[in-house]
This record gives C-alpha cells, sequence and structure tokens, in this order.
C-alpha cells in the first residue's frame, strides 16, 4: 500500500492489495464510564513500515495501543493480525500474536543484567544455567543483525537510558515480536540517541518488523514513519502519507485549528538578581552525586532555561530550589535570606517569602489526584490566608476561588468539584500554573510545564509564562523539551551528569550544539561559536 | 489487568457494604445450616437478643461504643495511611491512666473534676503509647505496623506486671486494683435517661456513648474541616505532594498517631470508668483488633464507623444470645461468624468492586428502552 499512489483516508483503512494489512483495526469502540475514549477507529498498518499515530493528550492515542496489546478489551470491533481476527486477554496474549511493546517508561529491572533482563518470563525450567546460555546466543545474533549491541553481562541500572531502551526493543525481539510498538520513544533521550533509534527502528523494518510509533512530536513524525495517523477526541481525524503531509497540517488535524508554533515573544528585560545559587552539591539517599557544584543566578524578569537530557540532576536542582530537599553544600541566596545546609528551607517558608513552583509531576506532587479540584486548589498554601483563617478551611472561599482560577486559567470543565483525577493532563497542569501563578511569586520554579499536555494548553502555559515574566517575575524553567527551552528562555544553561556544562543566550541558540552539550560531547570551552 | 471504571460514590458507601454484609450472612448461614440449626430462626434471636429483650439494646450500645473509639482510632491513622494495629495495646494503657488517676485521687477530688481528668488520662495514656511507633515511623522509618503489634504485647506485659504487683488490690490473689470510689464512676445511661423520665432497663450502657458520638464529630470535623486534617489527608494520598506543598510529614505522622493512640485510649473510658470501676487484666477484649474491621467496613468515615459499629454490636449482643438459646452454637461458633463478617466486609471489602463497577457503568449507559 505505500507504494500506491491512491490517497488513503481514514475510511479507505483496508486497501485492497495482495498481503493483508500486519495489524488492522476495524471499528474499535472502547468507554471509559462518560468518556467515549475510543470511537469507531479503524486502522491498517503494513507490513514492514513504520507509522506514526499522533494526536493530543487524551486523544485516546493510549487506550487504542493498550487495546492492541491486549490490556483492554474493545467493548466492540475486532483487531486482526495479518488479515486473521484475534482476541486478546492480556499482554501474554498480545506476546503470542507476534506483538511487543516499549513502553515510555521501561519495564525493567534496575539491579539486574541486561542478560536477566532479557530472558525475565522465559526462563525455561527450574534451573537457569541452560535458559542463560540459549538466551545469550539468541541475544547475540538479534543484537548483531539489527545493531543492538548491549554488554550483556552490564547492570541495566547503570546503562544509559538509551541503552535501555535498546534492552526494551531487545527484549520484544527475543520474544519473537514481529509487530512492534514504541510508546513515546524518545521522551527520555538526546537528541543523538533518538537519531540513533531511528536508525536501529529503519533496520527493523528492513527486515520486515512493523512498527507503530505513539509520539506527540510531529518532527519525529516527519522524519521517521511512512504513514501516519492522527487521532482527536476519541476518533481517527485522518490518515495521511508522510511524504505527502506537512507538520503544519498535521499540527491543525490535531488541534482542530491552527497552531502557532513559537510563541517566542519579544525577549525579556532582565532586572534584578532575584534567585542565585552558589557551589551547590547534592548527593543522592544512596550517596551517589546527582549535582555537582552548581551556581546560577536568576534575574528579574527573565526566563532562565535549563536544558538537559532527562535524569541529569535538573529535578534534584528544582528540588533543593524549592525546600523539598535540603541542601548538602553550597548556598542558596533568595529575597534578602541566605540558606545552607545549616539553615535549610522548607517549602512553606520559600513561598512565604515568594518562591512558587510548578512540579515536573504534577499526578504525583502537583496535585492530589482524589482530591476535588477546589482542595487541590490550595495545596502549598494549605496554611495561608487562601484556605482560611484559624485552624479551620473556609471551604466556601476556597471553591469560590478555585473557580475564579478555572475561569481564568480556562480549566475545564469548570467544576471544582470534580475529582483532580477526572481532568485530562493539560487541564491538569492549567490547574496547577494557575494555582502557583494566582500567588504573584516573585520567582516561579518551573519543571517540564507542557509534558503529556496538549498542544492547545501548551500555547496557554507558555503564554501564561512569558506574561508573567514580563510583568517582572524571574522564572527558572527545567525542560527535556529543547524546543520549549529554546522558544522561551532569555538564557539557557545546559545541564549534564549534575554539571552546569554551558550558558547559551537567546540569540545564539542552536539545537544541535546545545544537543552536543547535553550529551556531554561538547564543552562550551572547545566551542567556536 | 483491564481496569474498572470507578464506582459512584453512592454505591462504594452504600451498596458495596450492604452485599459483602449479605454475602457473609448467607455464608454464616450455611454455617449454622451445617450444624443442623435452622438459620433464619438464629437470625430472629439474634436480632431480638440485639434489640427487643429487656435491656438489650443497651448492652448492643455499650460494645458499639468500644468499637466506634477503636474504629475511629484506625480511620484517623489511615487517613495518614499510616496502619495502626496497636489500638488494643493503645487502649489497655488509656485505660492504665485512667485508673491511676482514679486510684490516686477518688478520695480527694469530685467527681466532676476527677472523671474529665481520668478521661483526658486515659487519651494522653493512648496516645503516648501511639506517640513511641510513630517517632519511630517518622525519624526512623520503623514500620509503625511492627511496631505498634509489638507495643501490644509490651501493652500487655506492663499490665499484668502492674496489676500482678504495685496495683494489685492488697490481700486478694486475683490481679485486680480496688475497686473506685462512687466519685470515679461514669453515670450509667438509665440514671441519666431516668433524670428526664425515660425508663430503660438495666444495662451497662454509660455516659461513654455519648462521648464516642462526641468523638465522631471531632474526627469528621477535624479531618474534613480543619488545615490539619488537609495535610493528614495530603500526606495519606500522596507523600510526595505532601513534600512539595511544604507539610511537615514526621511532625504530621506523629500528630496523627497520637490522636489515633489518643482515642483508643478513650475506649477505656468506657469499660475502665464506666463499666468495671476498676483495673483488670484483658479488658480490652480484642476491640482494639476490631477496630481494624470496624474502620475499612466504615470506609474510614465516622458515619460509617458508627454503622460498623453498630453492626458489630448487634453480633456480640445478639450473639451471646445465640450462645444460650442454642445448643449447638457454642461462643467459638460466634467467633467463625463474626470471623466471615470481617473477611467479606473488611479483608475482602473490595473484591466486589470491579464486577459492581461494571454492571452499574452498564446500566447507566444502556439506552432506556433496553433496560425493560
Amino acid at each position: 500500500m505505500k507504494e500506491r499512489a491512491d490517497r488513503p483516508e481514514a475510511d479507505a483503512a483496508a486497501g485492497g492489495g495482495s498481503a493483508p494489512p500486519a495489524v488492522e483495526l476495524h471499528r474499535i469502540n472502547k468507554r471509559f464510564g462518560a468518556v467515549q475514549a475510543n470511537r469507531d477507529i479503524d486502522l491498517a498498518v503494513d507490513r514492514g513500515s513504520i507509522t506514526g499515530i499522533i494526536g493530543e493528550n487524551g486523544a485516546g492515542k493510549s487506550t487504542l495501543v493498550s487495546i492492541l496489546y491486549g490490556f483492554y478489551t474493545a467493548d466492540s470491533g475486532e483487531v486482526r493480525i495479518d488479515g486473521e481476527p484475534i482476541r486478546m486477554s492480556g499482554a501474554a496474549d498480545a506476546i503470542v500474536h507476534g506483538i511487543g511493546m516499549v513502553h515510555q517508561h521501561f519495564m525493567l529491572v534496575p539491579t539486574m543484567s541486561v542478560l536477566e533482563n532479557v530472558m525475565l518470563g522465559r526462563e525455561g525450567g527450574a534451573l537457569l544455567a541452560e535458559g542463560e546460555q540459549a538466551t545469550r546466543e539468541r541475544m547475540a545474533e538479534i543484537s548483531h543483525t539489527y545493531g543492538l549491541e548491549v554488554d550483556p553481562d552490564a547492570l541495566v541500572g547503570e546503562l544509559p537510558v538509551g541503552l535501555q531502551q535498546r534492552v526494551e526493543i531487545l527484549k520484544t525481539l527475543l520474544r519473537g515480536a514481529r509487530i512492534l510498538i514504541l510508546d513515546e520513544p524518545t521522551g527520555v533521550l538526546t537528541p543523538q540517541e533518538a537519531d540513533r533509534l531511528f536508525e536501529i527502528l529503519e533496520i527493523l523494518k528492513r527486515d520486515g518488523v512493523t512498527i507503530l510509533l505513539i509520539t506527540h512530536k510531529l518532527r519525529e513524525i516527519m522524519a521517521a514513519t511512512d504513514a501516519v495517523y492522527v487521532m482527536r477526541r476519541g476518533e481517527m481525524v485522518a490518515h495521511r502519507r508522510t511524504s505527502e503531509t506537512s507538520q503544519e497540517e498535521l499540527a491543525r488535524l490535531m488541534v482542530g485549528r491552527d497552531v502557532l508554533f513559537t510563541v517566542g515573544g519579544e525577549p525579556g528585560a532582565p532586572g534584578a538578581p532575584i534567585l542565585a545559587v552558589e557551589g551547590l552539591s547534592h548527593a543522592d539517599e544512596r550517596g551517589a552525586p546527582c549535582l555537582t557544584d552548581v551556581g546560577l543566578e536568576l534575574r528579574a524578569g527573565e526566563i532562565l532555561g535549563i536544558a538537559g537530557v532527562s535524569g541529569n540532576g535538573q529535578s534534584e536542582l528544582l528540588d533543593v530550589l524549592s525546600g523539598i530537599e535540603p541542601p548538602q553544600t553550597g548556598r542558596i541566596a533568595f529575597a534578602g535570606r541566605t540558606f545552607t545546609a545549616a539553615t535549610s528551607p522548607d517549602p512553606s517558608t520559600l513561598r512565604d517569602l515568594g518562591l512558587a513552583h510548578i512540579p515536573e509531576d504534577r499526578q504525583q506532587r502537583g496535585l492530589v489526584l482524589p482530591f476535588t479540584a477546589s482542595e487541590s486548589s490550595i495545596l502549598g498554601y494549605q496554611g495561608g490566608a487562601e484556605a482560611g483563617a484559624g485552624i479551620f478551611l473556609a471551604l466556601a472561599a476556597i471553591r469560590e476561588r478555585c473557580e475564579g482560577l478555572m475561569e481564568r486559567f480556562d480549566v475545564r470543565p469548570p467544576d471544582p468539584d470534580l475529582h483532580c483525577g477526572g481532568f485530562s493532563g493539560g487541564n491538569q497542569q492549567k490547574m496547577v500554573v494557575a494555582r502557583e501563578l494566582a500567588a504573584a511569586p516573585k520567582a516561579l520554579l518551573v519543571g517540564q510545564p507542557t509534558r503529556g499536555v496538549d498542544i492547545g494548553a501548551i500555547e496557554f502555559i507558555h503564554s501564561q509564562l512569558l506574561a508573567i515574566r514580563d510583568t517582572g517575575c524571574a522564572i527558572l524553567l527545567v525542560s527535556v523539551e529543547l524546543d520549549e527551552i529554546m522558544s522561551l528562555s532569555d538564557r539557557i544553561l545546559v545541564m549534564n551528569a549534575g554539571r552546569i556544562v554551558g550558558e547559551v543566550d537567546r540569540s545564539e541558540a542552536d539545537a544541535n550544539r546545545i544537543g552536543l552539550m547535553m550529551a556531554g560531547i561538547e564543552r562550551p570551552a572547545a566551542t567556536t561559536a | 489487568m483491564s481496569a474498572a471504571p470507578p464506582l459512584p460514590r453512592w454505591a462504594d458507601i452504600g451498596l458495596l457494604p450492604i452485599i459483602n454484609l449479605a454475602i457473609a450472612l448467607v455464608v454464616s448461614g450455611l454455617v449454622v445450616l451445617a450444624v443442623g440449626e435452622n438459620p433464619i430462626r438464629a437470625i430472629d434471636v439474634m436480632i431480638q437478643g440485639a434489640f427487643f429483650y429487656e435491656g438489650s439494646l443497651g448492652y448492643t450500645l455499650y460494645y458499639t461504643t468500644n468499637f466506634i473509639f477503636t474504629g475511629l482510632a484506625v480511620s484517623v491513622a489511615f487517613h495518614a495511611l499510616l496502619f495502626n494495629i496497636g489500638g488494643e495495646g493503645q487502649a489497655y494503657i488509656g485505660g492504665l491512666g485512667a485508673g491511676l488517676v482514679c486510684l490516686a485521687l477518688d478520695a480527694v477530688l469530685p467527681g466532676l473534676v476527677l472523671i474529665p481528668l481520668a478521661i483526658a488520662a486515659a487519651a494522653a495514656f493512648g496516645a503516648g503509647w501511639a506517640f513511641v511507633p510513630a517517632w519511630l515511623q517518622a525519624y526512623r522509618g520503623s514500620h509503625v505496623v511492627i511496631t505498634t503489634i509489638m507495643f501490644n504485647f509490651i501493652a500487655a506485659g506492663v499490665m499484668v506486671s502492674l496489676l500482678a504487683g504495685p496495683l494489685i488490690k492488697r490481700g486478694q490473689s486475683s490481679p485486680t486494683s480496688r475497686g473506685f470510689e462512687e466519685s470515679a464512676q461514669l453515670p450509667d445511661m438509665q440514671e441519666l435517661l431516668g433524670f428526664i423520665g425515660i425508663e430503660i432497663g438495666r444495662s451497662p450502657l454509660n455516659l461513654s456513648f455519648v462521648l464516642a458520638i462526641a468523638a465522631c464529630v471531632s474526627v469528621w470535623l477535624l479531618i474534613w474541616r480543619t488545615r490539619f486534617g488537609y495535610a493528614v489527608r495530603t500526606l495519606g494520598h500522596s507523600p510526595q505532594a505532601a513534600a512539595y506543598a511544604g507539610i511537615r510529614i514526621p511532625r504530621t505522622i506523629i500528630l496523627a498517631m497520637a490522636i489515633s493512640g489518643g482515642l483508643a485510649g478513650l475506649m477505656a473510658v468506657n469499660e475502665v470508668l464506666g463499666v468495671q470501676h476498676r483495673l483488670l487484666l484483658n479488658f480490652t477484649a480484642g476491640y482494639g483488633f476490631t477496630g481494624i474491621a470496624v474502620s475499612l467496613m466504615g470506609r474510614n468515615h465516622p458515619i460509617g464507623i458508627v454503622l460498623a459499629s453498630l453492626l458489630f454490636g448487634v453480633l456480640y449482643q445478639g450473639g451471646s444470645e445465640l450462645d444460650l438459646e442454642f445448643q449447638t452454637i457454642t461462643r467459638d461458633m460466634l467467633l467463625v461468624i463474626q470471623g466471615l463478617i470481617i473477611l467479606f466486609s473488611g479483608a475482602l471489602a473490595y473484591m466486589l468492586n470491579p464486577p459492581l463497577a461494571r454492571l452499574i457503568a452498564s446500566i447507566a449507559h444502556r439506552p432506556r428502552e433496553a433496560t425493560t
């Protein structure tokens, strides 16, 4: 089908070629309570192709993939593999049918070796030696064929994420997967690692492996796929050959309207320093250093971006600056106060001094999912005047204030009594942003503000951040999305292995160079910019 | 693996417990049938024995009082995601607190001063007994489940050695203290209601029941209406969110556990000040442990806890009638039946959650004409 010239539309899924599609979904419906997560989904993926599925958060991609992988059973509709209708009641069935999945968050045991991880579930008997030998041989063979070299005896926890992902792919191939589903595979990778992943996918494809790529990064769709399906609100709204579409068209199909790609805006007008960090070092519970001699200065009215691959100390930096983790060595100066290990701040003190924090993980930290929107709207401010007077909470006032915030920040549905878990990712994030901006902070720590957030909400959150910057708030922005860092920041610091390895000004920001710094390959001293 | 839709609230707190209870009763009925008795008659005797015989309602409510205190104790800790298994020991030591105050001061203080003091001591001793495991959990990471269980044994040891030693009534061999003076005795319900002209049968029901209901209201206010309750619930749902919000986690753990222990300690008010009027061994009689089932069954909410406590009160009181009425239904049989109810309503409480949720969801979304 790939080679033919007919323009495939969503309804022309089945096609009329000689070989049946490797994966075919026919009129799939799935409902959760009142939410129709998938409505009459048709999908056909050719053998040996790379097909992308894109859509905003909550568009139903995950549900669809879960049906294909046997986690959920569709309410109606049919899944066909190589033209044969199949029934699955769990991931084990999917493996039998040759479907393998690489999850966004790896399903690996970090304290086991690569070999042990790969043979999990297929040990082949009570004694391990035999299965180990067989797996080792199979693994060598597959690694060689597909360029997936990994040391079988390395501890998984000590491998870089790019290699861990490779182990995941190996695992599925060893189980005989001929259909590979990758869910947001590049979220944790450097641009270079991502390129390497796409090379591997290309080799797999040549060998006849069928690949389904779930992502929200339009650029990857354009670079890696043969065909792309677009989902919106539980429906499959378009099917395009990648060569015949553009990022702009796909974005419009996803959102249902035109999208501004770069919010950009005028550069900020940095004023006086608000937050200064000197010689900050930090080790985790096991004593492994995660921050080494970090120094930075954040000025009023600027956005300072921290670029870096996930897991290079950015999260720990936010934890220490927000007071969640006490600083171990070094000094933090904020709002006329100096904090050290001896005078460690706590989040409440810092909030009182005017430091707000949009945390990286809105579901675990930014909100309490079983709480109502109204209850979560005072999280962090539960001791303050917003929450009430005396020891009691002023529930009616909290609810009213929450209603106002929801309206101002366009949270949908604007229902303060709805449980936080019932909102989509984008709306959850808007609630967190609303709460933190409502405190009118002097400085704002922002972690991954748009992770898993739909494009419409991204635009909105970006413009809110720029707006509060223009009122003089100092913003420290941590994101693994380099595009986000580059379009919002006035200055960019690059982190690698817990150190700040370089500073780049807005005017000379260049993705390739920052990418190399993120990977720890290029030091600013060696650049000739 | 497939996730069921969430259960509507009314079904979670209303329908599900009733279904669980019904299953437990049916299985219990089978047990009764197996020993050759008529289950319908057994239920009839039980209901009569719990509500309608002379003074039986008073007994039922007296048991209920104990369960309310221990159930509330478990629930408060549970809102902070702490499993306080130590209600038994905390109640025991709470009794020691009340007893010590009474033994020391019942000759000198009037009841109006002495009794509040003894109640406060019961709560304070219970809280203190919970404080040590709580501190260890908060600052040393020793799991509160393990430590509170151990503290139950320590409490039992302490009480035995005190009642066999310094507190024993002079010149007797059974390990109990001397009886308290009149001033240290909590008024009975029949006396109190007698004042306002209501006649009820004699039973051990006393003023503690009113205290228990007041405790329910206080716990509800504390958990859902105060800043502290907000902190407790945040911690219980997400420790990470609590850390982010600047909630002082160790302090919250300790306070929640202390309040929990204090509530468990108040159970001793019913037994020691209300009924026994002296200190004796094993007056807690497993109420502390049953409080776990009560709290689970009552979904950690005061109203649910009152209902679950009432159910267990009926089981205790009605059960003892069964024991009298039927030769074949012995105390051990009653333990089996209580065990079944605890099993289905507590331990297996969520067993039917997914199928019920699916059923409700499918009924709710079926087109109207299809429901006929």
